[in-house]
């Protein structure tokens, strides 16, 4: 939607602006700034740190190439967002780095009982051993009914936190994924 | 926020107290300047710290951290008594003229019904008198003594500037100006706005301040008018969206999660669906029913039917009177009553209370999983002594931390789909724009798959509460990796004997005909495909509601009780403030917060509420019907106002071993904790640019109290509370200013939060200062005003 106008905007401003008055520091800003964005694809997102809500584009390059990951390469504000037309905060605006950082965790970790150090752990092995802890938790603490007979199908000995990061529908399967657990201690983010 | 971040630059009077938005939420900030600019509104901003929100108000007052409720006491006071309220809103849209019981009544920080054994209140005495037919009697001339605005009047009546700057310590003077200012909107063709943060929540009696505030906003008559509202904030990009779909006593869409007591889905339902308290109340809440039996069937699908009351047993039930918030369970934790934890996105060891009790807590479970961007606190609690270097000397060896961690790695932001709401309550689609690094996952993969390989395990080897765990339907076409888009469609909800997207929550039926995830968002992804990712441009009313951008709960308005912008007949309280109007047949502009083609008088304009109208009065909070300024639960000085009933006589405070209270002859300062611009949470230590821009923890101190103390800018200092100590460079400004209050000068100390054992930049968590003390209604506990020594190391 918004990025072919654009980029053609700005080129047809350069362009202008340079034939008609020789060289312009403004012309060669907006030329340099739009060699940084040329050939990227561009998606649209939303700011993940507070809840302003700032439209952002994402810029990325890769995805046509064969043997390479596609990757951030720029992040700006949206222009469209009638809540942040394009503007974006000191943090906002430095969000490539959030994305692309090498202190981003890329690989499951464990610590074993009593260990003072992280080891690998593939997926499944990390996968299996979680649910089998929660079961063995599950199977001691879950309620079925309570002292006087009610049905509560409760579980309380196992709690479970967040989503206050999250989208509504990971918030909603993270629920499915209580409830059918029975988890009762359940906090996010909201009283912090 | 009732209203929205646009909707700011209509307001005449915006009022910042317990927020700093220039600071924290700059962009959203804009539109404040935006009035200023285009409107010459008026910008009072009421805080301890002189911040940079205060730099740009056109009126500042300092006060003592944790008195704002008899800061905004004082201005219903001077609002009242210099008849400066909108009465016929008043009059038209309120529970002003409501009669009380003979048998209410307030004294000495107490309402009636106090028990100070069980530390509650038994709230026979503060019902409504009611009439044969079960509705409220009113007195419309509000002139009868037990009225509710009689007895507001009179409950407020003790809050004089003189009091007030008794207990704020602000000066009377400086409390008129703000309260002239405020108070001008109370008028129609005047609108003021509200807008709070954590500076609000993060207190002991923070419902009631929010509470105290809402009635402000009612007697000014600026709830429902474009440009007013009161205003949240709020901190994280989907703090709203997560709330919107539970709490630990809430399923989706705000309904409550069932207690014990409610033995069937009949019972739950006689016990949450409430009656209209007026004969002209529409009662919304009286949909409950179907909102919930739509969610039943979304959860259960085909197995919830009539016959086993749509799968309502497999519902984890509560204890009667349990509290399972984040106070209490942190608090079972440590006891060792739980064994498993599993935290998606969250750090509790740096954003919970009193860090040395999180991380004793965490080092009592069995096990212990976190799924996240980067490594933090939490994940690597067992190390805190080797990475927290001299902040936790006490802390044990990892040998003796028998908790086995797993920690996963999860996309971020960019590397998923799906929806955010923001503080306007606009749901915003997000684009996946790139793979997550490595071998991470996105979250909702993670989820599922732990989900689907826990049921293998009981498939395999049976166990208890198999049937609630096989019940819960997870038929998405790739159930290891469910497609958000997917589950979106099942959050807005199906006619299941069509199979169409129902159009909003309207439809939604109690007969088990429709399913629905979360009724608030019906309407978000409709036939006409995903309202949420809509980029219109228009804005018909000029008030920047922006109808066709994204899409707001509930069904898609942009202004909350946007029907009292109209008088009782349907005429706009003022023509620049209406954003709806009645043209005789219907309401036109914003979504109508009223059905849409009811005449002016069929319903009271708060259609929510039993009463039909706004609530100055209201029996749900646990400490009183009206707020009442409780001091902290640790704080300088004794309540002005009844030194016998001095703080939250209701509020929670726990006792385990690592918890205590100071007091103020070992800890005489008012600490405030705080957030800077190049920070966001505890997320930004690991991004090179605001590691380079805020470095280094500081701890903030006024000049006065340095000069005491023989402390100069950049000398190294120690804070203690009762719980921890945290050291730093001091930063000594003058920005908080001493406040004689009771007659003591009381000094505040500001420490910002975004520091930790883990990060490109590191620094002592702050929160080894704050006390388990919490609000009794949200369970926020209380991150400002709370006492701590300083010295100079």
């Amino acid at each position: 939607m918004l990025p072919v106008n654009r980029r053609q905007f700005l080129q047809a401003g350069a362009a202008v602006t340079a034939t008609a008055f020789g060289f312009r520091l403004e012309a060669a800003s907006a030329v340099a700034r739009e060699l940084k964005i040329a050939r990227t694809n561009q998606v649209q997102s939303v700011c993940p740190y507070c809840a302003v809500g700032c439209g952002v584009v994402i810029h990325t390059t890769g995805e046509r190439v064969k043997n390479a990951r596609p990757t951030v390469v720029h992040i700006e504000g949206d222009p469209d967002s009638p809540v942040n037309r394009g503007t974006l905060c000191s943090k906002g605006i430095s969000l490539k780095e959030f994305v692309v950082n090498d202190r981003r965790l890329t690989k499951p970790q464990y610590r074993a009982a009593g260990s003072g150090e992280w080891t690998d752990i593939s997926w499944d092995d990390a996968i299996q051993k979680i649910a089998r802890r929660i079961k063995d938790t599950r199977d001691k603490g879950f309620q079925e009914q309570d002292a006087q007979g009610r049905t509560v199908n409760r579980l309380d000995t196992l709690g479970l936190i967040g989503g206050c990061t999250d989208t509504n529908e990971i918030n909603y399967l993270l629920g499915k994924f209580r409830f059918g657990l029975g988890i009762l201690p359940y906090e996010n983010q909201a009283r912090l | 926020m009732t209203n929205g971040w646009c909707d700011i630059a209509n307001t005449d009077v915006a009022l910042v107290m317990g927020g700093n938005p220039a600071e924290n939420h700059p962009v959203g900030f804009r539109f404040v300047m935006e009035a200023k600019r285009k409107r010459k509104a008026k910008l009072i901003c009421i805080d301890p710290r002189f911040n940079r929100t205060a730099a740009v108000s056109d009126l500042y007052v300092p006060m003592r951290a944790g008195t704002d409720i008899a800061f905004l006491g004082g201005l219903i006071h001077y609002a009242i008594s210099n008849d400066l309220c909108h009465m016929d809103y008043v009059r038209a849209h309120t529970n002003a003229p409501f009669l009380l019981r003979e048998d209410f009544s307030f004294s000495e920080g107490h309402f009636s019904g106090w028990d100070a054994e069980k530390k509650s209140y038994d709230k026979a005495t503060w019902q409504y008198e009611l009439d044969g037919a079960g509705y409220a009697k009113v007195d419309p001339t509000l002139e009868n003594p037990r009225s509710i605005f009689q007895q507001m009047k009179r409950h407020y009546s003790r809050y004089t500037a003189e009091k007030v700057a008794e207990i704020c310590g602000c000066t009377a003077e400086d409390f008129k100006k703000a309260a002239a200012l405020i108070c001008s909107t109370g008028r129609a063709g005047k609108v003021g706005t509200i807008l709070y943060a954590l500076g609000w929540t993060h207190h002991s009696h923070s419902v009631q301040l929010i509470h105290t505030g809402a009635m402000l906003q009612l007697l000014l008559g600026n709830i429902g008018l474009p440009g007013g509202g009161i205003n949240a904030q709020r901190g994280h990009a989907n703090i709203q969206g997560s709330t919107d779909m539970g709490a630990w006593n809430m399923l989706p869409g705000y309904l409550r999660l069932p207690r014990a007591n409610h033995v069937s889905l009949d019972a739950y339902l006689k016990a949450t669906t409430p009656k209209p308290l007026r004969p002209n109340s529409m009662n919304y809440w009286g949909n409950t029913p179907k909102f919930a039996t739509s969610l039943l069937k979304a959860y259960y699908g085909d197995r919830a039917k009539k016959e086993n009351d749509f799968g309502y047993q497999w519902l984890p039930k509560l204890g009667e009177t349990e509290n399972q918030s984040w106070g209490y369970f942190f608090d079972r934790m440590h006891r060792k009553e739980m064994h498993g934890f599993i935290s998606f996105g969250m750090n509790p060891v740096a954003n919970g209370p009193n860090t040395e009790k999180m991380l004793e807590a965490l080092a009592n479970l069995d096990w212990l999983v976190v799924v996240e961007n980067f490594e933090t606190e939490t994940a690597s609690f067992w190390n805190a002594k080797k990475l927290g270097e001299k902040f936790y000397p006490k802390y044990v060896d990892p040998a003796k931390i028998q908790t086995e961690v797993i920690l996963l790695p999860a996309a971020c932001f960019a590397e998923k789909d799906g929806s955010f709401v923001n503080s306007s309550r606009w749901l915003q689609w997000k684009k996946a724009a790139v793979p997550p690094p490595g071998i991470a996952k996105p979250d909702h993969e993670i989820i599922a798959r732990i989900f689907m390989a826990v049921r293998a395990l009981y498939e395999k080897e049976g166990g208890k509460g198999m049937e609630p765990l096989m019940a819960m339907q997870w038929n998405y076409a790739q159930p290891l990796t469910p497609s958000l888009e997917e589950v979106a469609r099942e959050v807005n909800g199906r006619d299941l004997t069509t199979g169409a997207q129902v159009p909003g929550f309207a439809a939604l039926k109690d007969d088990g005909s429709t399913a629905c995830g979360n009724w608030v968002y019906s309407g978000s992804w409709t036939e006409a495909g995903n309202n949420m990712a809509r980029r219109g441009q228009e804005d018909p009313t000029g008030l920047g509601l922006f109808p066709n951008y994204a899409w707001s709960w509930p069904a898609n308005r942009r202004i909350l009780y946007n029907r009292a912008s109209n008088d009782a007949d349907g005429k706009p309280w003022s023509e620049s403030h209406a954003s709806i109007r009645w043209n005789g047949t219907k309401w036109t502009g914003d979504t109508p917060d009223y059905k849409a083609d009811a005449g002016p008088h069929d319903y009271g304009a708060f259609i929510m509420l039993p009463e039909g109208v706004a609530k100055f009065y209201t029996t749900e909070l646990a400490e009183g019907p009206f707020p009442e300024h409780y001091e902290p639960m640790e704080s300088p000085v004794k309540n002005a106002l009844h030194p016998n009933a001095s703080a939250n006589p209701c509020a929670p405070v726990m006792t385990s071993s690592a918890d205590a209270m100071g007091t103020p002859d070992k800890y005489p300062y008012v600490a405030i904790t705080y957030r800077l611009t190049e920070h966001f949470h505890y997320w930004t230590k690991h991004v090179a640019s605001g590691a380079e821009l805020q470095s280094n923890f500081f701890v903030e101190l006024p000049e006065a109290l340095a000069k005491e103390k023989g402390i100069k800018g950049g000398d190294a200092v120690r804070v203690s509370s009762a719980r921890g100590t945290v050291e730093g460079p001091a930063m000594v400004t003058q920005r908080m200013r001493p406040l004689t209050v009771g007659g003591k000068t009381i000094y505040h100390v500001g420490i910002p939060i975004h520091w930790g054992y883990v990060g490109r930049v590191r620094g002592p968590l702050v929160n080894n200062l704050t006390p388990s003390a919490f609000d009794p209604n949200s369970g926020t506990p209380e991150y400002k005003g709370f006492l701590v020594n300083v010295e100079k190391l």
